[in-house]
C-alpha cells in the first residue's frame, strides 16, 4: 500500500503484458511517459486499473498531439491518477495521421474510464482521431455539420459557414 | 390640475412623436448572454445601475422584446440560433452589439476559425459598443444612443410616402392639362 514509481509501475506493465507492449519510455522528462503500442493500449490500460496495487481510478486528462506532415503522427496522450495512493502515470500512443477519408485509429477507453467518452469526443472533434468502440462518437463542441479538424496542423478553414464568410 | 389653470387636458403633438416617445421609453432588452460581456450587461441590469428607470426591462422570450444585446463572441454554431431569435422579434427591433467580439470578433480575429467576425454579418445592428468588455455605463451609453435613434423614427414607410407624392404630381398634371 504505496505510492508507485514510474520505473515500478512500468516493471508491473511488463510483468502482465510483457516488453512488448511498450514501444519506448521517455524518463528523463519531468514527467516521465510512457509510450505504449497501440494494438494493446486497452490491455495495458485494464492492467493499470485493475492491478490492487495501482489502482489508477482517475483519467484525469485526455488529449490528442499532431506532430505535423513532416512527422506524419499524431499522439494521444493519456494522464492516469490514482485517488487512494496519489500516484500518477503518463501514457501515449502515436499513430499514423491519416486523412479525411482514413482517419487514424485508436482503441476507445470507454469502458474502463467514463471520463474517456467526452475527452475522446473532443479529440475526434479537434483532430479526426476515430476511437474504435466509442459508443456514441459524435462531434461535441462544433456544430455537426463542419468540415475538417480545427488542431491539425494543415487545418485550412472554410470560405463560408451557412451563408456567413468565416476570414476576418 | 385643468381646474387650477384653466387649461383643458389636451396635448398636442405629432403621432410620430408620440409613437417614438413610447417606444424609447420602454426599450425591452432580451434576457440573452453568450460570454463575458454578459457579465456586465448583467450588472447594469442590476440595482446598482437601475435600467428600471429608463423603462429597460430584461424580457424572457424574444417574441416580447424589443431589443437584443450581442453580449459576447458569437461563434458560426451560435449564429443560426441568434438569427432564429431575431427573427422570433416583433418589429420593430433594434440590435446593440456589445464588445469587440460581436463588433468585428474581437481577440479571434485571425485564429478564431469558429468565430463569426461581426454580428453585422449575420443580423444589422444599430448600435456599437466598443470594450472587452464595455464597463456598464458604456452600455448605458449605447441605450441613450438608442434613443436617440428610435427620435428620429417615422411610422410612415418612405416608400409609401414617395407614391403618395408622385400620384399627387400627376394628379396635378392632370388637373393643370384640363
Amino acid at each position: 500500500m504505496s505510492k508507485q514509481s514510474f520505473s515500478d509501475i512500468v516493471a508491473i506493465i511488463k510483468s502482465h503484458q510483457g516488453g512488448e507492449s511498450i514501444v519506448s519510455l521517455k524518463e528523463d522528462l519531468k514527467q516521465p511517459q510512457a509510450i505504449i503500442r497501440t494494438s494493446q493500449l486497452e490491455s495495458v490500460a485494464r492492467v493499470l486499473w485493475e492491478t490492487p496495487s495501482l489502482y489508477f481510478d482517475t483519467l484525469s486528462c485526455l488529449t490528442a498531439l499532431d506532430n505535423g506532415e513532416k512527422e506524419g503522427t499524431i499522439e494521444v496522450i493519456y494522464h492516469l491518477y490514482s485517488i487512494p495512493y496519489e500516484h500518477s502515470f503518463i501514457l501515449k500512443v502515436v499513430v499514423p495521421r491519416g486523412d479525411e477519408k482514413n482517419l487514424p485509429q485508436v482503441p476507445s477507453l470507454c469502458g474502463i474510464w467514463k471520463t474517456a467518452n467526452w475527452h475522446e469526443r473532443e479529440a475526434f472533434d479537434m483532430y479526426g482521431i476515430h476511437f474504435t468502440g466509442h459508443p456514441d462518437l459524435r462531434r461535441i463542441l462544433l456544430p455537426s455539420d463542419w468540415e475538417g479538424y480545427p488542431l491539425r496542423k494543415d487545418y485550412k478553414e472554410q470560405e463560408t459557414y451557412h451563408g456567413i464568410k468565416v476570414a476576418y | 390640475m385643468e381646474l387650477k389653470t384653466g387649461e383643458a387636458g389636451i396635448v398636442v403633438t405629432r403621432f410620430d412623436d408620440l409613437m417614438n416617445w413610447a417606444r424609447l421609453s420602454s426599450m425591452w432588452p432580451m434576457g440573452f448572454g453568450i460570454a463575458c460581456c454578459a457579465i456586465e450587461m448583467m450588472s447594469t441590469f442590476a440595482s446598482g445601475y437601475d435600467l428600471d428607470r429608463f423603462g429597460i426591462m430584461v424580457r424572457p422570450s424574444p417574441r416580447q422584446s424589443d431589443v437584443m444585446i450581442i453580449a459576447g463572441t458569437v461563434t458560426f454554431k451560435m449564429a443560426d440560433r441568434i438569427r432564429r431569435l431575431y427573427e422570433q422579434m416583433p418589429e420593430p427591433r433594434y440590435v446593440i452589439s456589445m464588445g469587440s467580439c460581436s463588433n468585428c470578433g474581437g481577440p479571434y480575429w485571425q485564429h478564431g476559425y469558429h468565430v463569426v467576425k461581426g454580428v453585422e454579418r449575420i443580423i444589422p445592428v444599430d448600435v456599437y459598443v466598443p470594450g472587452c468588455p464595455p464597463r456598464p455605463e458604456a452600455l448605458i451609453g449605447a441605450f441613450l444612443k438608442l434613443q436617440e435613434k428610435i427620435k428620429t423614427e417615422s411610422v410612415i414607410e418612405p416608400s409609401l410616402l414617395r407614391n403618395w407624392s408622385s400620384k399627387r404630381t400627376i394628379h396635378q398634371a392632370a388637373t393643370t392639362n384640363v
